[in-house]
């Protein structure tokens, strides 16, 4: 009796430990990650990163202006074309649509957003470049919206949620017309969320790759017409990771540190932003 | 008019507050709407102010409008996924009627010889997400029983942050620490287990040279990917445990591991699954990191050791160097099927969560 007591909380606490052991694992790649990304993406970080336009191989120097300046116009092209659509679904969704319409329409966001997002940059390809014969910053753009539609979608009805219906029920008491209080009041309230939402999906497509190989296409010179072929960060990152120059690999590591420094920077900052909206709504 | 129940999905108080302003305030409203200046400067007519509060929201010719334009931005959304199945079909019809579907389980991918057979990509594809399901999934089952049942509240924040982070890191970067940090890592464990004199190395599952890229080194890093998916909703479908539940083990004198075991774990698994389903949903159609470390070379190995090739990284590969259009409408139809595979996949998973949302009878904010 006291044996089989005493080993079942022996095996328990065994367990316990496994459990523990467990999270340790899952918290150590992203450190070991940063810890090599510090390591080698701090040392190939200059000026002329920013400043400087690829070198071919073998000559010293050389940055990724080209591809800083492409990522930029390629994600706030997608930025301005999906955050509008994005948030103007969440809103029939949250303030118009019957609770079935909005469930269903829910549903769908969700699935897209599981829709692998090199299968998005093809139907770019399928909708834009096949048309138009060639690869353009614009084509890319398209894919990225197509990515970060149903992210926009998603986190904007959810914050439209949490606003409380008390609100909304006085806008209706003052004769407020429904898009007005949507307009004003709910989509006010949660404006904090909103931001947090559209710098997440902002984030989410900017480190995007796959689907940039076959609409915005890359390239070595600095190009900012919509028209022509785009070099993006992420993108060529992946091409001087995979080359064989150690000049290159220096670079992509430098590049990884400035996306991620922008990326993590990004989310942190929201997640800022919504606790402090969440705890503002609390008191 | 059902305007109440249609805006106020999930308010509580819906059905009870709302015929209240209608009946009583029908009269004394249309007084009092005038003086807001907001509505004033907003309405674009002056007419409907006396009608009933109810019928006003919708009749508005501007709320007309406004309703019109959100609901297209909604279609506009929900069907993206029909014209995604749309071009994928319409550009995949070539190279069915090329080779017809039974293509899909040839062996042989040979553009220049107008081959296209798909089965080592599906291969390298399931394999791949096995063996990052299988790292991922008991590691992120365990982490949220860490997580929810075990750690004081903020330190398991402060992991779960930290996890989610992993999820913001794009898939090339880590395709970059995956080339030169992890492919040394495992080629070294390669290394060790084709030396070890337990004879490891005849074993067909570590045959094979110690080359560092390769399946194993694609699964882990996509356990990596699928690890805060997996984790974040496990950890939410554990939180919906009632805590009567635990209560109840307690008090039956089980330790906290046999509550966990026998009480709170079977309670979940459904939600679990979901999360499953949701992880590998995710991993089938990563693209980069894997395309960056299982050495893209189209061959059918049980070994974790070999090199292989995966259906979205084929189409990263060849779509800009393909010989010919049939070439870039068989890549395409391999991308039809990534599509499908994670539409039923999602939806699956999605259905599974939801209705586990709707059945489990913890309310949602309790802890």
């Amino acid at each position: 009796m006291i044996r089989g007591h005493q080993l079942r909380k022996i095996r328990g606490r065994c367990m316990e430990a496994v459990c523990l052991l467990a999270a340790l694992v899952a918290v150590l790649p992203l450190f070991a990650f940063l810890w090599h990304l510090a390591a080698k993406g701090a040392s190939s970080l200059s000026p002329a990163l920013f400043t400087h336009l690829p070198m071919p191989p073998g000559e010293a120097g050389g940055g990724m202006k080209n591809a800083i300046l492409g990522s930029l116009l390629v994600v706030g092209t997608a930025t301005v074309a999906g955050i509008p659509l994005g948030i103007g679904a969440a809103i029939f969704m949250t303030e118009f649509a019957r609770p079935t319409v909005a469930s269903v329409l829910r549903f769908a966001c969700d699935v897209l957003s599981g829709i692998p997002s090199i299968v998005m940059g093809l139907l770019a390809y399928e909708i834009v470049v096949v048309p138009l014969h060639h690869f353009s910053a614009f084509s890319g753009s398209v894919a990225l919206a197509f990515i970060m539609l149903p992210v926009v979608v998603i986190t904007t009805q959810e914050m439209l949620h949490l606003v409380p219906h008390s609100l909304r029920e006085a806008g209706h008491a003052l004769g407020i017309p429904t898009w007005r209080i949507a307009a004003s009041i709910t989509l006010r309230a949660a404006a904090p969320g909103v931001l947090t939402g559209m710098i997440l999906a902002v984030s989410r497509i900017a480190g995007e790759t796959a689907p940039m190989l076959f609409t915005a296409f890359g390239n070595p010179f600095l190009s900012l017409d919509p028209k022509a072929p785009i070099s993006t960060l992420p993108h060529m990152i992946f091409n001087y990771a995979i080359s064989p120059y150690d000049d290159w690999h220096r670079l992509a590591w430098g590049g990884a540190l400035i996306l991620v420094l922008g990326i993590l920077g990004a989310t942190l900052l929201s997640r800022f932003i919504l606790w402090w909206h969440q705890r503002s709504l609390n008191s | 008019m059902d305007l109440p129940s249609t805006e106020l999905p999930d308010a509580p108080s819906a059905g009870a507050a709302e015929p209240t302003p209608t009946k009583a305030s029908a009269l004394p409203f249309s007084e009092i709407a005038p003086p807001p200046p907001a509505p004033a400067e907003a309405d674009p007519e002056p007419k409907p102010l006396p009608r009933p509060f109810a019928e006003r929201s919708t009749g508005h010719a501007a709320d007309r409008i406004f309703r019109l334009l959100t609901g297209a931005c909604a279609c506009s959304v929900a069907g993206l996924i029909l014209v995604a199945i749309f071009y994928m079909v319409h550009g995949s019809i070539p190279a069915f009627r090329n080779h017809g579907l039974g293509a899909i389980l040839s062996p042989i991918w040979d553009p220049t010889n107008q081959k296209y057979g798909a089965l080592t990509f599906l291969y390298g594809t399931a394999y791949t997400s096995l063996i990052g399901m299988a790292i991922a999934l008991p590691l992120g089952v365990l982490t949220a029983v860490a997580l929810v049942e075990i750690l004081p509240r903020k330190l398991s924040k402060a992991i779960s942050l930290a996890v989610e982070l992993l999820a913001a890191i794009p898939s090339v970067l880590l395709g970059l620490w995956g080339i030169f940090t992890l492919v040394p890592l495992v080629r070294a464990f390669e290394v060790y287990i084709y030396k070890s004199p337990l004879g490891l190395r005849k074993f067909p599952l570590f045959s094979g040279a110690p080359m560092g890229v390769g399946f194993l080194a694609a699964g882990v890093l996509l356990a990596i990917m699928a690890l805060p998916f997996i984790l974040s909703v496990t950890r939410e479908v554990l939180l919906q445990v009632p805590t009567a539940q635990r209560e109840a083990a307690y008090a039956l004198g089980a330790t906290r591991w046999q509550s966990i075991s026998k009480f709170i774990l079977p309670y979940s698994w459904k939600g679990i699954f979901g999360a499953g389903l949701l992880g590998l949903a995710r991993v089938l159609g990563e693209t980069m990191a894997v395309t960056m470390v299982i050495g893209n070379t189209p061959q059918i190995k049980a070994s974790l050791f070999a090199s292989g090739y995966t259906l979205a990284s084929v189409i990263a590969n060849e779509f800009t160097e393909a010989p010919s259009d049939l070439a870039i409408s068989a890549l395409i139809s391999l991308g039809l099927i990534l599509l499908v595979v994670s539409i039923l996949l999602n939806g699956a998973a999605r259905l599974m969560l939801l209705y586990l949302g709707n059945s489990s009878g913890a309310p949602r904010g309790s802890k």
